[in-house]
């Protein structure tokens, strides 16, 4: 890529123009993924209900995501009154920048990743954790009850899922030696059998549900609630200021699915080895963790607060702070192979 | 000047802007937020030093922990402005005489020879930074690692202790009793004939 602008431009120009050249490359793809998650879940859901789901707007309904983004482009913005106008439009943005600035560091195949850096996996941490002030600080400036229980209500969740979610993550750099992602990936090469999601079965799960829990999807959705405070913090927001919203937390869905994917399902490496390895593999698994989602929406009605609560601090935790020690005693045994 | 020279003044000049707005801001939250920006900026610096773990690290703990905690609180406070702006001008004297000797402090710290030997750029190390730090955590400074886990797990367990006075005096229903609930305990099925019509 850089070679190609360097035959028009100086060696500077060219770098940069080649990096934003790759970040349109990621972030476009990930828009067109978020608005047809949205179509898919909206089938997914319908179908597992015995709905049909939306099916009106193209062939089976598949122009539905771009009705409904040209439909909240033209809404008016209401701004509530006696509201905090400055932080009012800055919580979206909140929510949406760190959502985006987290798939810098994903690796998609061998070589293909913005930026290899080696502490991927912290930095991945870093953004997620960014984005709860999207969702406090939109609770705060409605200067509304509901979006302010809302906003309470999923900070506390977060912060809490984010611990356990922290502790799988050191079971996997444990075996992978590395925050390198792209590294983790390689390391779990040699087939199905050596994915993580093996020796650490009980952090994959809990991955997968603090996952659930850290996006604020159902059946961990009280921070939108609608049946108890009608929808959390973005209750004020309408037109693309709510849409900034809903586009981070779908966006935030692909992203933990992937991360999923990179550190127990073998990121972009083929089950077997006689079908090569390849990005096709990381979208195949990508979309059956996101389907696992849906799936878990469709299934469960929604926790209690405190059982969220009791989950995270009593359940989740002690079970990952063991599995880590269990992991750490089974690697000075003989048995050390199958962690690595 | 180099890029990174523009990004060192860029990232300390908000550093100090938003300093001094966490102790002029009139809003709390205002307040909190611009610590936030700080830390961030300060972060910034780091990354250009090449400390990239610290910085991270200091996005993950502070930013993503600590202040979100301290927000949840400023957020829910109702502090009247004007009443804490009164007592301001009883407060000065002492507000100054502790800001001077901080000056001074961080003058004598500043202008320590240990300050000036330091290469202000800062050196890429040959492995990952990850990687240098526990290694060095684990072998040179073990002893002082393992009194600050020990004083952080005295913390940990001062908190749960704070928490508990005692008697109970909330109205949660512990789940372990709401599992163990039993058919038999709420409900009791009376047989009886059927009466008839006089």
């Amino acid at each position: 890529m850089q070679e190609f602008f360097s035959q028009f431009f100086s060696s500077d120009v060219a770098l940069t123009l080649s990096y934003l050249f790759k970040i349109i490359l990621i972030v476009i793809p990930v828009m067109i993924s978020v608005a047809y998650l949205t179509y898919f879940e909206r089938r997914v859901i319908g179908f597992m209900q015995s709905r049909i789901g939306p099916n009106r707007v193209g062939y089976f309904g598949l122009l539905q995501p771009i009705a409904d983004a040209l439909k909240l482009m033209f809404k008016e913005i209401v701004l509530p009154t006696k509201s905090n106008n400055f932080l009012f439009f800055l919580a979206p943005l909140l929510s949406i920048a760190p959502a985006l600035a987290a798939w810098a560091v994903i690796p998609f195949d061998y070589e293909m990743v913005l930026a290899d850096i080696n502490a991927g996996l912290l930095y991945v941490l870093a953004m997620t954790s960014i984005a709860v002030y999207g969702v406090i600080i939109a609770g705060w400036a409605s200067n509304s009850k509901y979006a302010f229980l809302g906003s309470l209500r999923s900070a506390a969740q977060i912060v809490s899922y984010e611990i356990a979610m922290g502790f799988t993550l050191v079971g996997v750099l444990m075996c992978a030696n590395s925050l390198n992602l792209g590294d983790i990936v390689i390391a779990q090469e040699g087939g199905i059998s050596q994915w993580y999601c093996w020796p650490l079965f009980p952090l994959f799960i809990i991955y997968f549900i603090s996952a659930v829990a850290e996006t604020n999807r159902a059946p961990f959705d009280v921070a939108e609630g609608e049946s108890e405070i009608v929808a959390g913090f973005h209750v004020e927001y309408s037109g693309m200021a709510f849409a900034l919203f809903f586009l981070a937390e779908y966006a935030n869905m692909i992203l933990v699915s992937i991360l999923a994917v990179i550190m127990f399902l073998g990121g972009w490496l083929s089950p077997v080895s006689f079908i090569p390895d390849g990005i096709f593999w990381l979208i195949i698994k990508v979309a059956f963790v996101l389907f696992c989602f849906l799936w878990l929406r469709a299934t469960f009605p929604r926790y209690r607060y405190d059982q969220i609560m009791r989950l995270g601090w009593k359940v989740f935790i002690p079970l990952t702070l063991v599995w880590i020690i269990f992991v750490g005693a089974m690697m000075q045994t003989r048995y050390a192979g199958y962690f690595h | 000047m180099i890029f990174t020279d523009y990004l060192f003044y860029l990232f300390s000049s908000i550093l100090v802007l938003a300093s001094l707005r966490v102790i002029t801001a009139n809003n709390p939250v205002y307040s909190a937020l611009s610590l936030v920006l700080a830390f961030f900026s300060a972060a910034g610096i780091w990354l250009l030093l090449h400390a990239e773990f610290l910085a991270i690290a200091l996005v993950l703990v502070y930013v993503g922990a600590v202040m979100v905690l301290f927000l949840f609180v400023v957020m829910m406070l109702d502090i009247n402005i004007e009443a804490l702006k009164q007592r301001f001008w009883s407060y000065f004297p002492v507000a100054l005489l502790i800001a001077l000797l901080f000056i001074f402090e961080i003058y004598l710290v500043v202008t320590d020879k240990f300050f000036s030997s330091l290469d202000p750029v800062g050196i890429p190390l040959e492995k990952s930074n990850t990687h240098s730090i526990g290694s060095v955590l684990y072998t040179d400074y073990l002893l002082p690692f393992q009194v600050a886990a020990v004083i952080l797990l005295v913390a940990i367990i001062s908190a749960i202790v704070l928490t508990m006075h005692g008697k109970k005096s909330h109205k949660a229903i512990d789940p372990k009793d709401q599992i163990k609930v039993n058919r038999n305990d709420r409900v009791r099925v009376v047989k009886m004939k059927s009466e008839k019509k006089k």
